[in-house]
């Protein structure tokens, strides 16, 4: 794999990772990541659709007029993203349950819109994959280390297996929507911390 | 003019140290009386929160912003009085130590440490500890005189509490119930003395007012915020009252019971997080007694001074900016 | 990078057209394809839930034999899921109930009654009640007391309201929104019963 590809792919995953650094998609990540397993299942179909959508961005690129661009854009990935709900209710129902209204709102991540916008329309399909690989495990990543945070902390289990016993004390601000943002932000310092420190 | 009500907040170290000490001092007769009716157990918890808030600090200001100690302006100790102050006295001391976390580094030292904070420290402690756990939060001890080792603990309500139930059951028919429950509401006296179930530090209206006075005659606070919040409150029951002539709205339970003398005192006052003039302080006054209002009779919560004043917390950067007291020669943005 | 197309009305027409209509076409041939197996997917939470509240097995099909009855309080619609045992006969009966008056809203259960009304067991669907409250209606400590009360037998209400259901403490109101999901079950399955 020559270096731009490697760069591409990797970009997503730490330095620019979409959550802790841009902070792109926080209506997802912070609605759905009461738990690990809830944050890697909205990670995965967000990955699903970004792949899809970058790499059909990518190959009619050169036939969209730029003024309509965005509507062509949007009118791709909620294609894409009620295949998705779609397929997920047929398939995977208690996923689907769980996750809820967030998968429609999919088609709004900043994410989706904004890697088409600075990345998929410019390069090629295989450069666009790549991109919206790294970008999708970034996220991926990203939801589902909230979501144990939160998990561990609000509920006292880890991706879904309880290590304290039923009835004890945790702390149940972490998985109400205020704790998303506290954890949210603790989160970020140390990743600020960890990538100062690499610098 | 206070010498240290508009400045925003840039005293000499000796004097932001008399001014804490002068709190520490106003806080003294309801700690008191926290101890002497909840007994041993009370006198954990205040001391724990104190000694974790200061542990926090410490730990924050040396090893993670490598600077000086800031320990040394008892702000941390007030905070933790605070904090002890709005628990219950059973409150188990792990959870104090998170609670004192919340304060100190997430509500005050991230947002860059004294007088820079936006919300009050020991109130964010205590909504975070209200929220994650709430059944310790609201275990009420019943007070006890002769009992300082705790030998007998009883549970009591609130007479916030036993407000809010009448007002569950009041669409049910049990006219017996609500007679029983009516009895339960402690009078005026004990209310105002504190010998009523609560958080430590505010059962007891006397020790608090007293408190207060102390404040007002070293001019470590104005009468405004603690007036205003007060009469809001009580003019707003009281209209509720003579319309309705429900037991529930009676204005003098409501001034006396909860945290209202409390929070009008000591948190409402608090410098960093409370306007600069006048003017914005009485409007910052008659908010949180709005508020209190709406939440103690429309919300599902008995009680609620911590939420109000946190949310005008949130507004006093705004009401700031309309009252500003313009200083001659200086500009602000 | 190769040139663009002009942005004139005709193509941009042209190209929204045809995104749109192959947007239709992928959504179309999708929905054919999911629509058999979200009904199953569908038909078999239900089933699963209904398993798991009536009394005993069951060999029909309660899904397929579910009736849609409205009751009166709050103006909604309940379902009814017959049990029958091999000789057809129905031995309880599960009702996908609810009450708006939840805390944090709609809670919705299925509930297993036996033909008399007798309370076998219920199970929570959906609820958004504060965590660690008025989440214990869905623990068995709380819902356990229900298994053999006959809402039409005592005072169906929570000791609270002067009934004899134990409230959870600190959540009255999520007892009691549990206590008129049970109620508006009931009443469907008398509704049914007696109008039949």
């Amino acid at each position: 794999m020559d270096k731009t590809s490697y760069e591409n792919l990797t970009r997503g995953i730490i330095r620019e990772n979409p959550t802790f650094v841009m902070l792109l998609g926080m209506c997802p990540t912070l609605g759905v990541t009461t738990s690990a397993l809830n944050g890697l299942g909205m990670g995965i179909a967000t990955l699903f659709v970004l792949l899809l959508s970058n790499c059909a961005i990518s190959l009619v690129k050169n036939v969209i007029p730029n003024k309509v661009r965005i509507p062509c854009f949007i009118v791709i990935a909620a294609t894409f993203v009620t295949v998705v709900d779609l397929l997920m209710a047929a398939y995977f129902p208690n996923l689907h349950a769980t996750l809820g209204i967030f998968i429609p709102l999919i088609v709004v991540n900043c994410l989706i819109l904004g890697r088409a916008e600075a990345f998929a329309s410019k390069n090629s399909v295989f450069q666009s994959a790549l991109d919206a690989l790294g970008m999708g495990i970034g996220f991926t990543f990203a939801l589902t280390l909230l979501g144990l945070v939160r998990e561990v902390l609000g509920s006292g289990s880890a991706f879904g297996y309880s290590f304290v016993e039923e009835g004890a004390e945790t702390m149940l601000m972490f998985i109400m929507p205020p704790g998303a943002f506290l954890a949210l932000a603790g989160l970020i310092v140390l990743v600020n911390q960890l990538r100062g420190a690499n610098k | 003019m206070l010498k240290v009500a508009t400045a925003p907040h840039m005293f000499s170290p000796v004097d932001t140290q008399r001014l804490m000490l002068d709190v520490v001092i106003a806080m003294l007769p309801a700690a008191f009386v926290a101890v002497a009716f909840f007994g041993l157990n009370a006198l954990i918890v205040i001391l724990s929160s104190i000694a974790a808030c200061v542990m926090w600090e410490y730990l924050f200001v040396r090893y993670l912003l490598k600077q000086k100690s800031t320990i040394n302006n008892y702000s941390a100790i007030i905070t933790g009085m605070l904090l002890a102050f709005n628990l219950p006295a059973t409150m188990p001391i792990w959870m104090v130590l998170i609670g004192a976390f919340m304060a100190i580094v997430v509500a005050k030292m991230a947002f860059g440490g004294l007088g820079k904070n936006i919300f009050n420290p020991a109130l964010v402690g205590r909504v975070f500890l209200f929220i994650s756990f709430p059944v310790q939060m609201t275990m009420w001890m019943k007070p006890n005189w002769h009992d300082f080792f705790n030998a007998d603990v009883q549970t009591a309500a609130t007479t916030l509490g036993i407000l809010k139930h009448l007002d569950a059951s009041s669409s049910a028919t049990s006219l017996t119930h609500d007679v029983e429950a009516v009895h339960d509401i402690p009078d005026y006296w004990q209310m105002f003395v504190g010998y009523t179930g609560g958080s430590l530090g505010e059962v007891s209206a006397l020790a608090l007012l007293l408190g207060g006075a102390y404040l007002l005659y070293r001019r470590v606070i104005t009468w405004h915020v603690p007036f205003y919040y007060l009469a809001t409150m009580f003019i707003l029951t009281s209209i509720m009252w003579l319309i309705t002539d429900d037991v529930r709205y009676e204005p003098l339970t409501h001034l006396l019971s909860g945290g209202l003398m409390l929070g009008a005192i000591f948190m409402a006052t608090d410098y960093t997080t409370s306007p600069m003039s006048i003017k914005g302080k009485i409007i910052f006054a008659i908010g949180c007694g709005l508020l209190t209002f709406i939440i103690r009779f429309y919300s599902a919560y008995p009680e609620g001074i911590s939420f109000a004043i946190l949310i005008m917390n949130a507004f006093v950067p705004l009401i700031d900016k309309f009252f500003y007291p313009r200083v001659y020669g200086t500009g602000r943005k | 990078m190769t040139k663009q197309i002009k942005s004139t009305a005709f193509t941009m027409a042209l190209v929204l057209v045809s995104v749109a209509v192959f947007s239709a076409l992928v959504l179309g041939s999708v929905y054919q394809l999911t629509l058999e197996p979200i009904k199953q997917a569908k038909s078999n939470r239900e089933l699963e839930a209904i398993r798991e509240v009536v009394y005993g097995d069951f060999t029909n099909n309660p899904y397929e034999e579910r009736h849609q009855i409205s009751v009166s309080r709050g103006k909604g619609k309940v379902d009814l899921f017959p049990a029958r045992d091999e000789n057809g006969k129905i031995t309880s009966v599960a009702i996908k109930t609810y009450s708006k008056n939840g805390f944090g809203g709609r809670i919705e259960m299925m509930l297993g009654l036996l033909v008399d009304g007798t309370i076998n067991k219920y199970k929570i669907i959906e609820q958004k009640e504060t965590p660690g409250l008025g989440t214990k209606i869905t623990e068995s400590r709380f819902s356990d007391q229900f298994h053999g009360m006959n809402p039409g037998k005592m005072v169906f209400k929570v000791k609270q309201d002067g009934g004899e259901v134990d409230a959870i403490t600190a959540a009255t109101i999520s007892s009691r929104a549990v206590v008129d999901a049970i109620q508006r079950g009931y009443d469907a399955l008398n509704k049914l019963s007696t109008g039949n």
